[in-house]
């Protein structure tokens, strides 16, 4: 069969205006059905003709979806609303500040303008490979193109791979790790609320699904918990470009001190793994101790401890040494390195405006 | 000759700046009559037309880098509703063989790249293309093509194929060698280094086997003995897609056995033979309607190939066919610069001037025809930097990766980018200052460049200005202060880079075309490509100035070839602004007399009796005149060479033939570039960067940039200003990372997508990027502007790979790009960590 790219194949068109009606549709067309959100995932796989879904169901018309509610405990936002609503909200900008920095990055403004928070979450890994529509593992095939002696894999994992070793692209997931997000998610069997790190599946769980969405199910809402409201933040992306790419690597830390120690902390990273991480055994270790560069250092150690770099992606390890450290000792990071991360969001904000 | 300048530097605020001193036209700013159609989104590109019964095609790629087609089952696809046809290699005509301007025959080259091939020789060298009513129609139907393929050897990297028993690209051999025995183009032959060659690799150092390319001048030898020091540096510079915004779409249909062609292209009266040849058909039916093209970069010089696809099916089913090419398609066949990995040997005295320097040059050429970056990076090497002494040698590898073509700047900035590095880790180790060492290596006036001729004789430039443009950029972009600045400041490094930058700038000997109009109007007939940079409008302001008349009682045509053009330039090259102000030059000057011939005909007297201005011929101190609209009417019913029943005898054979279809329209006059030059031209750039890199992370900030350019007379400033801009991003994009990553084990490209292959957006270069011109005419030509394209292409990317260096020594890295990653891993280390001739990853 010749190949042919850039051509969407024909589905049918579906789009319910209600969360419960969506539902019954993708429950009722099981795993022909494709969700789609802002598109910015779905149209990739579906221009490329490499999925074919015989309906597609468009949750852009569902306004309950959309939107974001301060609740008694913290804030509830639909999964349907734009990242720029996100990084916008002023609940968001004053008390979890660290979602907001992580979603003014992703991508560039007209992505942010399309693209939603739910969609964010839930995208697909970014391996060229797999998106190039290689048969791979992931791809229900028996072999990792990536990583192989001369495979090109600068930006694939040091942590988690389990024959995949694509990485988890979100710049939403490490800042939803770090505030302790739930993620609401509809199912056949009623509504399940996941820590944010648990809505996520590693290749060793099951190759082909990114996420627990099984086909049928509908991530709704992401609610944030006030348990991290005003706390210290940190939050640092590295990328090629300064605008419309997705990370070589993110970084994200909530931090509450008390008298200059860390009195509680978490802590993620993503592009490191297939599965975005929480460095629990990081967090555990720097608890009690100062904010400052010398637990930073420790944390950052600890942090690498385990990785298994592939040919091109050995530098992830200082990489990731050195982000930790920042997102530890948190307050001099930002300090020190917060200018030019500032300088940037202005430029970007300048250009959007 | 020494031209000196005593003008001041202009400010640093474009807007605030004088140019053209003297002029009416040149050197102001005025609104081009394609602009608020480009901005308000009216302009109609390729892709915008329709036609009554238009068909759609889409093209079938390779998937593999080298194979051959035992058979194509196309039944399944043609039997489907809506299909209308599929055409493969066997429906494409032969190509033509063609005559030179100079009368000679140039041979179609059995290697050349045509529409559509059977042994593909890179992944995604087009197959077949299938037509049908609509688009998801021929998808569809492409999915039901069975292709049963013969596997070929392949090689991606010209260093595993010059290894000894190394695959080659295909049967025939892998290096383009010049034939010794007989002149012509050159020929594809095979090439094996020896192991004992390839043991400077291991240490990261380019091999130099046997070179089938070489030319040397001056004492090599003696250069290096004098020498203070002498730095033996290897370098790669990357393979880069033009990535047009603009996707090479083409639009065809047929009508009374004339092809109409919509497509985008640099130069549009230059683009009709060449479609000519393809097709295999007379130019005198061909019709190219490209009124907008979305860049070029030396992508789409006379378009490409790919654009008789539509018109071949379009011919077979008397329906008019549209070919969108998409961005993965773009990607493959769009064309790209070759990388080059370069040896340069360079000695310096004490004070940094260079002794002698030898070059050894590996230019990956891709899957067709020979790309001759190769050859031009050491005469651009010789120009820019003025070595005493010099050899090169180099070799042209083809391989199975896709076409390249001329990118902006093509060999000059592989040479800058290989060469500039190494004159910053000079500067560093004999403790002078960069802009210093640059000064005693800058050329000045009549430059003497590249290899002696057979007579002994080396090549001169018409003028050269860089050093007074280095000395005020340095003193624009503040760089004693910048220098004395701290490095270091926690993890952030911060650095300043400067370069030299140039290429070619302009061409001789082309035509002019206009019309004085019965209704009083001037209109220029203009056969230039309009490629964004407005040279196609403003050459003509200069053919205004000489004819005294307002801007406002011009009209220009262009993009549609049926408007019929005078023999122009290929917009490739930087030529046009000096070739074409030069011919819109002759023909003003032309009309102008030829308006006082009409006038001493209708009125008595001589032609030298009569003057020109405000819109009159008029007797020199008053009394009897014309208006321009009563001089049209009276070269209407003088005829013959008044309104173009006939053409002057020196003009070429295309504008014989444009004024033939003018005829009895005005006054029709055309002329001929004949103005004298002594010298090349050449523009010049001195460009400065300053970078912060965090040592931590590797992600590093441009921070400022300024490129000073030797340019000749602004014709435009505000065009002058984007293009030297522009183009100095497009070399930036170099250094900062836009790239191919190849997988050498399938042969294929893994980064087709803009988020993959990342050229440079808006927000990675400096907001308050700055640009400046001298704005000093060049001598060898009446209107003194040069071309201003390429030359800052090289500076653009060397003087940002200066600045990491300053920033962060000379260990780190010895390729472009340079990403986050190579620097955090070497900084790391010390070393480079990344093997320095290991490309595309």
């Amino acid at each position: 069969m010749a190949i042919i790219r850039d051509v969407m194949p024909a589905f049918d068109l579906l789009q319910p205006s209600s969360a419960a009606d969506a539902q019954k549709l993708l429950q009722e067309h099981g795993s022909d059905a494709w969700i789609m959100a802002g598109g910015l995932d779905s149209f990739d796989w579906l221009k490329d003709r490499i999925k074919k879904p015989k309906v597609l169901v468009d949750l852009s018309g569902i306004d309950e979806l959309k939107g974001i509610r301060v609740t008694g405990d913290g804030v509830e936002i639909g999964a349907m609303t734009t990242l720029t609503e996100v990084a916008e909200h002023p609940e968001i900008r004053k008390n979890y500040s660290v979602l907001s920095q992580a979603v003014s990055v992703v991508a560039s403004p007209q992505i942010r303008n399309q693209g939603t928070l739910g969609g964010n979450v839930s995208q697909d890994v970014r391996c060229w490979y797999y998106r190039g529509g290689w048969p791979c593992y992931r791809a229900g095939g028996n072999i990792c193109y990536a990583d192989t002696p001369v495979g090109r894999n600068r930006e694939h994992a040091i942590f988690g791979a389990d024959r995949c070793v694509a990485v988890h692209p979100s710049d939403s997931v490490p800042a939803l790790i770090a505030l302790d997000a739930k993620f609401v998610v509809q199912t056949s069997k009623g509504e399940k609320t996941v820590d944010a790190e648990n809505y996520y599946i590693g290749p060793d769980l099951d190759i082909t699904r990114i996420n627990m969405l099984q086909p049928g199910d509908l991530l709704t809402a992401i609610r944030i918990p006030s348990t991290w409201a005003g706390a210290t933040f940190y939050f640092e992306k590295v990328r090629d470009r300064n605008v419309w790419d997705f990370p070589l690597m993110n970084v994200a830390s909530a931090i509450v001190l008390s008298g200059g120690a860390i009195s509680r902390i978490r802590l993620a990273v993503n592009a490191v793994s297939p599965r975005p991480m929480r460095l629990k055994n990081v967090e555990d270790a720097v608890v009690g101790k100062p904010a400052d560069a010398s637990t930073g250092e420790m944390a950052g150690k600890l942090a690498v401890q385990g990785a298994v770099p592939l040919q091109f992606n050995a530098y992830k390890i200082p990489l990731m040494r050195n982000l930790v450290k920042r997102a530890v000792c948190g307050v001099a990071g930002q300090q020190a390195y917060g200018a030019l991360t500032g300088d940037l969001d202005t430029q970007e904000v300048a250009w959007n405006s | 000759m020494a031209v000196t300048n005593t003008k001041t530097s202009q400010p640093a605020n474009p807007n605030d700046r004088v140019y053209g001193a003297g002029h009416k036209l040149v050197g102001k700013n005025y609104t081009t009559p394609d602009l608020i159609a480009k901005v308000t989104g009216t302009s109609k590109y390729a892709e915008d037309f329709r036609a009554e019964g238009m068909l759609f095609c889409r093209l079938v790629l390779s998937p593999t880098p080298h194979g051959r087609i035992r058979s194509i089952d196309a039944s399944d696809a043609l039997a489907m509703p809506g299909v209308k046809a599929v055409l493969t290699a066997d429906d494409i005509p032969a190509q033509a063989d063609y005559l030179n301007d100079n009368g000679q025959t140039i041979k179609a080259s059995k290697w050349g790249e045509r529409a559509l091939t059977n042994e593909p020789v890179y992944q995604g060298d087009p197959i077949l293309a299938v037509a049908a009513v609509d688009e998801l129609t021929a998808a569809e139907a492409i999915e039901r093509i069975k292709i049963d393929w013969e596997e070929l050897p392949f090689v991606i990297d010209p260093l595993e194929s010059l290894r000894p028993g190394g695959p080659n690209p295909r049967e025939d051999g892998n290096v383009w060698t010049r034939p010794k025995d007989h002149p012509g183009p050159p020929e594809l032959t095979k090439l094996k280094w020896t192991e004992k060659d390839f043991e400077d690799y291991r240490q990261g150092k380019l091999p130099m086997g046997e070179a089938p390319d070489t030319w040397s001048y001056g004492d090599l030898d003696a250069g290096f003995k004098n020498a203070a020091l002498v730095l033996d540096e290897s370098f790669i510079t990357p393979d880069v897609s033009h990535q047009c915004l603009e996707t090479r779409t083409a639009m065809a249909y047929w009508q009374n056995g004339k092809l109409y062609l919509h497509t985008g292209t640099q130069s549009t009266a230059q683009t009709v033979p060449a479609i000519a040849r393809w097709m295999n058909m007379s130019p005198d039916n061909v019709v190219l309607i490209s009124e907008y093209t979305g860049g070029g970069f030396g992508s789409k010089v006379t378009g490409t190939v790919i654009m008789i696809v539509p018109a071949i099916l379009s011919k077979k089913l008397n329906a008019p066919v549209m070919m969108r090419i998409s961005r993965e398609e773009e990607h493959f066949i769009g064309r790209a610069r070759p990388s080059v990995e370069g040896r340069v040997k360079i000695g310096f005295d004490k004070d940094g001037k260079i002794t002698a320097m030898d070059m050894f040059t590996v230019c990956n050429a891709g899957a067709y025809d020979a790309a001759s970056d190769g050859n031009t990076a050491p005469r651009i090497a010789s120009l820019l930097f003025q070595p005493p002494a010099m050899r090169w040698r180099g070799v042209t590898v083809m391989t199975n990766t896709p076409t390249r073509s001329a990118q902006s700047a093509p060999g000059g900035m592989q040479a800058i980018g290989i060469i500039e590095p190494i004159l910053s880790k000079a500067a560093r180790k004999l403790g002078v200052d960069q802009v210093a060492l640059r000064r005693v290596n800058c050329p000045e006036g009549k430059a003497q460049y590249g290899p002696p001729n057979k007579e002994g004789k080396r090549a001169h430039t018409t003028s050269c200005f860089l050093k007074d443009a280095l000395d005020r950029g340095a003193e624009q972009f503040r760089w004693a202060e910048r220098v004395k600045q701290p490095k270091r400041m926690g993890s952030k490094a911060r650095g300043v880079g400067v370069s030299l930058s140039t290429y070619v700038g302009g061409t001789i000997g082309f035509d002019g075309l206009m019309v004085v109009t019965p209704e009083g109007k001037v209109r220029f007939h203009s056969g230039i490509g309009n490629l964004g940079t407005e040279s196609v409008i403003d050459v003509h302001r200069a053919a205004a100035e000489v004819l005294d008349v307002p801007w406002d009682v011009c009209e220009v045509v262009w993009g549609d070839t049926s408007r019929v053009f005078p023999y122009t330039c290929a917009s490739g090259g930087s030529q046009t602004t000096h070739a074409m102000t030069r011919a819109a030059h002759s023909v003003a000057t032309e009309c102008v007399q030829k308006l006082k011939e009409v006038a001493a005909k209708s009125l008595g007297g001589s032609s030298d009796d009569y003057e020109v201005a405000h819109q009159r011929v008029f007797r020199k101190g008053g009394g009897a005149g014309l208006s321009f609209a009563q001089a049209a009417q009276k070269a209407i019913e003088l005829g013959g060479i008044y309104d173009g029943h006939e053409a002057p005898p020196d003009v070429h054979k295309q504008t014989k033939q444009a004024v033939g279809m003018l005829a009895g329209r005005g006054l029709v006059v055309s002329a001929k570039d004949k103005y004298p030059r002594d010298g090349d031209t050449y523009s010049y750039v001195a460009s400065f960067a300053e970078v912060e890199v965090d040592v931590e992370t590797g992600k590093y900030y441009l921070t400022d940039f300024l490129a000073y350019a030797d340019v000749g007379t602004v014709l435009h400033p505000r065009s002058l200003g984007g293009q030297v801009l522009g183009r100095s991003t497009l070399g930036i994009a170099h250094a900062i990372g836009q790239k191919w990553v190849l997988d050498p084990e399938y042969g294929v490209t893994v980064a087709k997508r803009f988020y993959q292959n990342k050229p440079p957006t808006i927000l990675d270069v400096p907001i308050d990027m700055q640009w400046a011109a001298l704005d000093i005419p060049d001598p060898e030509t009446p209107v003194g502007s040069r071309g201003v394209g390429e030359p800052p292409v090289g500076g653009g990317c060397a003087a940002v790979l200066n600045a990491l260096s300053d920033a962060l020594g000379d260990e780190i890295f010895q390729r472009a790009p340079v990403y986050a990653d190579t620097i955090l891993a070497s900084y790391e280390a010390g070393r480079p960590m990344q093997h320095p001739l290991m490309a595309n990853i």
